[in-house]
């Protein structure tokens, strides 16, 4: 040791990787497994509790599993789950009362939609060609859904169904929806009062019921209050429901990003001679938005699970239609087994989402360029 | 400086008159443009309203319907499977409503407490050092996340019903009965010493708190400590314990006894209930770990340091730095899941419990009165969740942190 | 004035921090390079170096809000370990200063200053009151017991969060860097109170670029860079002339602010 008072020849030190702590997956067990008795004995319940569920899960989805066969007592032998009702049943959970034949153009309007969604996740794809390709795919899947044209069979709203309803129902809620949230958090922030108070009403009472009751009035009321020689489509009024909904969340959230930005901003804007659209479409909101995706990507997710509320009023979404499949008396003692099925096909859309939305959120934490 | 000396002092005096509007610069002053774009509104909302009121009254006199509330007090015919409060078809609207209110309520609060309490531990155990613990809970809340809630429930329910029928239910334990009827749960024959047990638990608690209360001045003033956890404990359980022990320690319970349409006697919850619970908890219990997660990552590590610095252990760390510093990021965010919870209570619809949705629906199919019904409904909803968030709101600001 | 070879601690028996080898890592960044100091009761240290140099890092390690991996910290007789009852034994030896105040914001100035006291050491609330106080008295903010942080200026905020430490009646202080988050007027009255402390004989270690303040009080003068103790001297020496290029570059640097 350096007999204290002197002064160290500077450089002495080297720099040195650090001692070889212990590594290797012992080393790992005790650290993250095994710290203490506590620990210890909480993994070991854990994971015995694990086990057993494991196993359990196992053996009924697995081992005693049947796979394949369009004889449901087939199944009705079997001890454990019968995944053959997806098999069986997998075009009317997919596709709804579409008609059968022009299933394909169902798979043209998920292949579109789920395409476009991609695409529009890439920042670098953002720009005046995005929306216009959006235009054309929005335009395409109405094609393709309503038929009429090009020698495609008519199909009346009605018959749609499937993943192919849920898709439009959500893509409709998103496009249609966030610009109404913009319009309302604007006209939130107003200092025109009355203004500011039709959006106050609209936004807090739509967030204070349910959507249920939002769709239920599209559905119910609706037509009371309006001429009886004005009919508008349910499935379009349930869309109208879903965007108001939609709207009123998004709007709270589109507020938040617009209290974010400093007042400042407002004034430089206005000090070189903006007028208030212009500094809200070049100024403000770019910015504003820019803070809310993270929390708008919630809304959407929320607005993609809640597609399935339309059930409730009777249309045929991805659950509506599983639903109905389920009718078949043969198979409806498999109805978990189906459930099973369409929870994977929500989680893989809302898990993506999700992990997008984080990929985000840490992209603007971090100061990135998004 | 001689040019001080000229400056007079100058007389106070009121803003000048505004110049009157000349009318060829009306259209560009700013003022005005507000007032116009707002009469405008005004003006659609009113001629929107009075067109739509009057197509409304218009079809309801062709189908014959004569408006108002009148209907309330009719005979409602509306069945309702199971009730909190005691409610037969040939009862009023009124009291169907308020059945089916009951309804909502008891699966929201008790959702919301359940909710609450596995939420909590859930995002807990996010963050302990516990690997497997850490990734279970990360695996509960992705996967309840990213499902919908509406299937998340029919799920619950059609596993319910998948039970045995109920001559050879599930019984985990004596006196449980878990079958395609629901849960059916052994539960205390009604005894006098039942009501003496709660009074005796109230005392119990006002002990507790008294205690406590006590305890705290003494500690201020001479500094030693007092087992309030402890002494609470036994205040709050010993005192019904020994009211129950003086009562002669009845421990009759009533066992669930199959007859030929199911269970009858002890506590009965149905496939409905149990799946709207289910589904309700578990998926807002995932939103609530995550909120409890991020309100405790949100304390500074700094404070924990500075905690640590001063010689806090672990336990008070949590208590008296983290928990307090928390819970003010945790409440509203917390509170907007509580409203959404009792909102989608009406999803319950969809299996057949009887909530004021399900209810409504019946209501509005035998009366025919829509709007008056769905106005109702809806002013519930409105007052539920405007309860809850006034209530956090309070909460919230009481606790907030002072800031200037 | 004190020549170089009057150090007090050339007397070995009266160390109360003692740094022997001390190494540390950050992943594979070695941070703290056979670091080695040695302070006797009732000195002042300070500490300087360029950001990142390590200086933070050392001194969080004698309060064991980092753990060293290499070599040996001794304070006050007990030796830094894994051991739980000799952490909590040099906590509440050691206090703290933090750049960024860290007060608690939920709790008023002077429940800061008792929390520790009445939840660590079960004092007597009104004891600990009274103390608090004397403490705020001392720092010159009596007035602002009652006030929350947040409605605290900076230069409050730091004297609140100094008087707080000073409640656990520590034998050595150790301040982060307690003047940079300051705006510039607060920052004397910060350094008044730490010359105040220093001439009442606390043990303290402190990392600060106020030069002025180091003349002023320090006994013993350290340089760090790039996780090395790259010179030690008293600060006549130290500043008329250092040793190391390095340590002339960084005075330099500093100096003509």
């Amino acid at each position: 040791m350096t007999s204290v008072g002197t002064i160290p020849a500077h450089g002495r030190a080297l720099r040195r990787p650090p001692p070889k702590r212990e590594s290797g997956p012992i080393a790992w067990l005790r650290a993250n497994l095994f710290g203490g008795v506590h620990e210890a004995v909480l993994t070991v319940l854990v994971a015995w509790a694990l086990f057993l569920i494991v196993t359990a899960l196992y053996e009924w989805a697995v081992r005693d599993a049947v796979w394949f066969t369009t004889d449901s007592l087939v199944c009705r032998r079997a001890a454990g789950a019968c995944w053959a009702v997806i098999v069986e049943k997998h075009r009317v959970m997919l596709f709804g009362t579409f008609p059968y034949e022009e299933h394909w153009r169902g798979v043209v309007v998920i292949v579109t939609i789920v395409g476009m969604a991609v695409a529009s996740g890439f920042r670098r794809l953002w720009s005046y060609r995005l929306f216009v390709a959006w235009v054309v795919a929005l335009g395409v899947v109405l094609v393709l859904q309503l038929g009429g044209v090009f020698g495609l069979a008519p199909v009346d709203t009605n018959q749609w169904g499937g993943l192919p309803l849920t898709l439009i129902l959500f893509v409709g809620t998103v496009v249609g929806g966030l610009p109404a949230a913009v319009f309302l958090a604007l006209g939130r922030r107003s200092n025109l009062p009355v203004i500011k108070a039709a959006c106050v009403a609209v936004i807090e009472t739509v967030r204070g019921v349910p959507l249920l009751t939002v769709l239920f009035m599209a559905s119910l009321m609706f037509p009371l209050f309006v001429p009886p020689e004005l009919t508008i489509d349910k499935l379009l009024r349930a869309q109208i429901a879903m965007i108001i909904f939609f709207a009123a969340y998004g709007a709270e959230v589109v507020r938040g990003g617009l209290q974010a930005i400093p007042r400042g901003q407002h004034e430089a804007a206005q000090a070189v001679g903006l007028t208030y659209w212009q500094t809200t479409r070049k100024v403000v909101l770019p910015q504003a938005l820019r803070i809310v995706i993270p929390a708008l990507m919630n809304d959407i997710i929320r607005a993609f699970k809640n597609t399935t509320f339309v059930t409730i009023i009777g249309l045929f979404d991805v659950l509506g239609a599983t639903r109905a499949a389920l009718e078949d008396l043969n198979w409806q003692p498999y109805a978990l087994e189906a459930y099973v099925f369409i929870f994977a096909l929500y989680f893989v859309f809302c898990f993506s989402m999700s992990k997008y939305s984080e990929d985000v959120e840490r992209r603007l934490r971090e100061g990135r360029n998004y | 400086m001689s040019s001080t000396t000229v400056v007079r002092t100058r007389r106070r005096r009121p803003p000048p008159k505004r110049p009157p509007l000349s009318p060829s610069g009306l259209w560009h002053n700013v003022g005005f443009r507000g007032v116009l774009y707002q009469a405008l509104v005004i003006v659609l909302v009113i001629v929107a309203v009075v067109y739509l009121v009057g197509n409304a009254q218009e079809a309801m006199t062709a189908l014959g319907i004569a408006t108002g509330f009148g209907f309330l007090v009719e005979e409602s015919g509306v069945a309702i499977g199971e009730t909190v409060i005691r409610y037969d078809p040939d009862d009023s609207y009124t009291r169907a409503y308020a059945a089916a209110v009951l309804n909502t309520l008891k699966v929201s609060i008790f959702s919301v407490v359940l909710a609450t309490i596995l939420g909590t531990l859930l995002g807990i155990a996010r963050l302990s050092g516990n690997w497997l613990l850490a990734k279970l809970s990360a695996l509960y809340v992705e996967g309840f996340r990213n499902t919908p809630q509406l299937v998340q429930i029919v799920f619950w329910y059609t596993l319910v019903v998948s039970m045995p029928p109920a001559r050879q239910a599930l019984s985990p334990l004596e006196g449980v009965y878990l079958s395609n009827r629901g849960l059916n749960l052994a539960w205390p024959v009604a005894d006098p010493v039942h009501g003496w047990m709660a009074l005796a638990f109230a005392l119990g608690c006002v002990g507790a708190w008294g205690s406590a209360r006590w305890a705290g001045r003494r500690r201020r003033r001479t500094g030693r400590p007092f087992p309030v956890v402890g002494w609470g404990v036994a205040l709050v359980v010993g005192l019904p314990l020994a009211a129950w022990l003086a009562g002669g320690a009845p421990t009759a319970m009533e066992v669930p006894e199959m007859r030929r349409f199911g269970y009858r006697g002890g506590l009965a919850l149905s496939p409905e209930f149990l799946a709207l619970l289910l589904g309700l908890s578990l998926y807002i219990a995932a939103f609530i770990a995550e909120i409890v997660r991020s309100g405790i990552q949100s304390v500074d590590r700094e404070q924990i340091e500075a905690a640590k610095s001063i010689g806090l252990g672990k336990f008070d760390i949590y208590r008296k730095v983290i928990l307090p510093q928390a819970l003010r990021v945790i409440l509203p965010p917390a509170a907007a899941q509580y409203v959404s919870l009792s909102k989608n209570s009406s999803l319950g619809t969809l299996i057949g419990y009887p909530e004021l949705f399900n209810i409504n629906n019946q209501i509005v199919t035998l009366s025919g009165h829509t709007i008056e019904a769905i106005g109702i409904m809806m002013a519930v909803y409105l007052t539920i969740s405007f309860t809850i968030s006034t209530a956090m709101n309070l909460y919230n600001r009481a606790i907030q942190i002072k800031e200037r | 004035m004190r020549n170089p070879g009057e150090r007090a601690t050339d007397v070995t028996v009266d160390r109360i921090i003692e740094l022997r080898d001390v190494n540390k890592w950050f992943g594979d960044f070695h941070v703290l390079r056979d670091v080695n100091l040695a302070v006797a009761r009732g000195e002042k240290v300070v500490v300087c170096g360029p950001s990142g140099s390590g200086k933070s890092t050392m001194i969080r390690c004698i309060n064991r809000l980092e753990e060293h991996q290499e070599g040996t910290i001794i304070v006050d007789g007990t030796e830094l370990t894994d051991d739980l009852r000799d952490i909590e034994k040099i906590r509440s030896n050691v206090g703290i200063v933090f750049q960024n105040f860290s007060l608690f914001p939920h709790l008023t100035a002077i429940e800061n200053l008792t929390l520790g006291p009445v939840m660590v050491r079960r004092e007597a609330e009104h004891e600990a009151e009274a103390r608090a106080m004397a403490l705020l008295e001392r720092v010159r903010i009596p007035e602002q017991a009652q006030k929350y942080p947040g409605q605290l200026s900076g230069g409050q905020q730091q004297r609140v969060a100094i008087a707080r430490a000073l409640m656990m009646n520590p034998k050595v202080m150790l301040f982060d860097e307690p003047t940079s988050a300051l705006d510039p007027e607060m920052i004397n009255e910060v350094l008044d109170v730490m010359v105040e402390l220093a001439n009442e004989g606390m043990t303290m270690i402190v990392i600060t670029h106020e030069m002025g303040f180091a003349r002023q009080v320090a006994d013993l003068m350290v340089f760090m860079d790039e996780g090395e103790i790259v010179e030690q001297a008293p600060p006549q020496e130290f500043f008329a002339n250092p040793r190391s290029a390095r340590t002339k570059l960084f005075l330099s640097q500093i100096l003509t602010h």
